[in-house]
């Protein structure tokens, strides 16, 4: 933050210029400063109090949680060093939530851009009508996780959904989307890119539009096929929004929750991790412990995430 | 969060003429969120004159509206059979050859969810913990927003960049540790108890520092020359100048408040408590083995089609704020 930094040096150099005011100037600037203080402290208390209490103290606490060997309503814990996280690296069931987070993240991410690029495509052509139609494919993502699922459930319903008709009409019994856990996760990863598309569309669609409209120009006089033009000038040009979207997007699919938790409530086959935490603590089991140890390492992926957009966006996706 | 855009533009003169097209000035110009400008509005009879003219016809069509009606087709056909079927009576559900519109339409979904669940106390709980919330959100927002930007202390920069860091954690991860808070204040089971742990807000903070930090100075300077102190500063010159982006930053919190499901599960088993998402979660551990859709897709017309209606009528708004970031 360049600006920041400027202004203190400049804050610096105006304290060193006045090295010796007398001491009513000195009193009335202290006075001033402590005006300014409690001010601030007035303005901003509330919002940093509640930020303390109800993120960073439950971080710390977590950390602490992650090291008992607790039951959730239990007054007696011991104290288990690294247990469970060990086991949420090694155990059979740690291992099943691990490789579902990754099919659900991974499915969700490409899944969602690639049909969200491909959207973004047909819009950035000059088609009236076409802000209808961005409004309509974004609108899912701003509706209840919980309604979503409602809806997605009665239509994925084997006897039925509007799917199992369609299946009928083929002559094709529907496969039964709520036994089968491979096929639970498929359901969820098809809703989840279902609600989220319209976010990646919109997105792509502003990226697009920033690119320069005499570079394409000068492609299509260079007679660069379309595909050709896709891949030489589109895509690279994108690259920051690509970038900025898988980061946004790993994130926000390594949170889904309402939607599992609604379409499969015991979570067989789609208990990725946030579902995981809940289910440890407050779902079929009660191990606090356990569940605070998945919930440290859940903070501890998404700050690495974060922290390698943060350094790349400063260093070399930016082109404009 | 440097990828976040801030904006260059003059907010004065944009506000001044602006306030009633949106959030205009602080949405990117390549934004597809911003209302037409004047000049793709003249563009427009161009458009259709280029898109139908005989030579384009074919593209037009193959490239343009088939691929977008199939899209809307994808998008909208879910929400159309959910509102379809939650007038649909149940014989009309649980058949091998369904109609699309129903035959002898009925409320009676309606009704048999208000009577499994206390459905005018669940409505009222979730409108008043969105409003409470997201009014004291957006309230906590703007005052610590502008003694970010405009009350002049030291280590200033530190305590905003605790505030960022606190943006990247989900709420999630903190689910255990603040329930074991809320219910040793006694609040399972209360309205307080669903509201209090979300009101620290990180993200319409970041939003409208980023915000007021591009109000000119001599705007606030004059207002300082005019004995206004900073409360009077805040209300009379920031908040007026500043409204779209906090609508943007209102809207955002409003629907994240009302969709917001994981919390409030948690925090409440008593229906009486039971926000809207919590009360149709119960609504479906009670009627999901038994295929009793019409009265499910009653329940999600409920949750749905407030937000819906809001997004229609304010997508900007909202498109922007939750895009924010996106776009340099």
């Amino acid at each position: 933050m360049p600006n920041e930094a400027g202004g203190s040096a400049l804050r610096g150099r105006r304290r060193s210029a006045e090295a010796a005011p007398n001491a009513d100037v000195r009193r009335a600037r202290r006075s001033a400063r402590a005006r300014n203080w409690s001010l601030f402290v007035l303005f901003t208390g509330p919002n940093i109090l509640l930020i303390l209490a109800f993120t960073y103290w439950p971080l710390i606490s977590n950390v602490y949680y992650s090291t008992l060997n607790w039951r959730l309503g239990s007054s007696n814990a011991t104290f288990a060093g690294l247990d469970n996280y060990v086991r949420f690296f090694t155990s059979p069931g740690g291992l099943e939530v691990w490789r579902i987070t990754i099919t659900f993240t991974l499915a969700t991410v490409v899944g969602s851009m690639v049909i969200g690029l491909l959207v973004a495509l047909v819009l950035n052509r000059r088609l009236p009508g076409r802000t209808i139609a961005r409004t309509a494919i974004f609108a899912p993502y701003v509706l209840s996780g919980v309604g979503v699922g409602l809806v997605w459930l009665f239509i994925f319903d084997p006897n039925l959904g509007l799917l199992s008709h369609v299946f009928r009409f083929f002559g094709e019994a529907s496969p039964q989307w709520f036994i089968d856990p491979d096929l639970a996760l498929v359901m969820v990863i098809v809703v989840y890119v279902w609600k989220n598309l319209g976010y990646c569309a919109v997105v792509f669609l502003a990226g697009l539009q920033s690119i320069p409209n005499d570079l394409m120009e000068a492609a299509e006089l260079d007679r660069a096929k379309p595909l050709t033009r896709f891949f030489r000038v589109t895509l690279p040009l994108l690259s920051p929004t690509v970038f900025f979207l898988t980061v946004t997007t790993i994130l926000s699919s390594m949170q889904a929750f309402d939607l599992l938790r609604i379409m499969t409530p015991t979570g067989n086959g789609t208990n990725m991790i946030i579902f995981e935490v809940w289910l440890q603590s407050f779902g079929a089991y009660q191990r606090a412990g356990y569940s605070a140890a998945i919930s440290v390492v859940l903070f501890l992926t998404m700050l690495v995430i974060t922290s390698v957009q943060m350094r790349f966006v400063e260093r070399k996706v930016h082109y404009a | 969060m440097s990828h976040v855009r801030t904006s260059e533009h003059d907010p004065v003169q944009g506000t001044q003429h602006d306030t009633d097209r949106g959030t205009q000035h602080d949405t990117p110009e390549d934004t597809p969120v911003a209302s037409p400008k004047p000049r793709a509005r003249s563009r427009g009879r161009s458009d259709w004159a280029e898109a139908f003219a005989p030579r384009n016809l074919t593209a037009t069509i193959v490239a343009g509206y088939l691929p977008i009606l199939l899209a809307l087709l994808i998008i909208v056909l879910p929400l159309l059979w959910m509102v379809i079927s939650s007038f649909k009576p149940n014989p009309e559900i649980i058949t091998l050859a369904p109609t699309f519109w129903p035959q002898n339409p009925t409320v009676g979904n309606y009704e048999y969810v208000a009577d499994r669940v206390p459905l005018g106390r669940v409505l009222m709980n979730s409108v008043i913990t969105t409003s409470v919330g997201a009014a004291v959100k957006v309230f906590l927002a703007i005052t610590t927003a502008y003694a970010l930007v405009f009350i002049n202390v030291p280590f200033k920069n530190v305590i905003f960049l605790g505030i960022l860091v606190a943006l990247m954690v989900p709420p999630e991860v903190s689910m255990l540790p603040n329930y074991l808070t809320i219910a040793g204040l006694g609040g399972l089971n209360t309205l307080w108890g669903i509201i209090l742990p979300g009101l620290g807000t990180a993200f319409g903070t970041f939003l409208l520092r980023q915000q007021f930090k591009t109000l000119p100075r001599e705007l606030i300077e004059a207002a300082e020359l005019d004995g206004a102190g900073h409360w009077k500063r805040l209300w009379r010159i920031v908040v007026p100048v500043s409204a779209p982006t906090i609508a943007t930053v209102a809207l955002v919190t409003i629907v994240g408040e009302w969709n917001d499901f994981l919390w409030p599960m948690l925090i409440t088993d008593d229906p009486n408590v039971m926000t809207l998402p919590v009360g149709l979660n119960l609504l479906r551990s009670i009627e999901g083995a038994t295929g009793t859709y019409g009265v499910l897709m009653a329940g999600a017309v409920l949750v749905i089609v407030p937000v819906l209606v809001i997004f229609a009528a304010l997508q900007r708004y909202i498109v922007a704020g939750l895009t924010q970031g996106a776009v340099k």
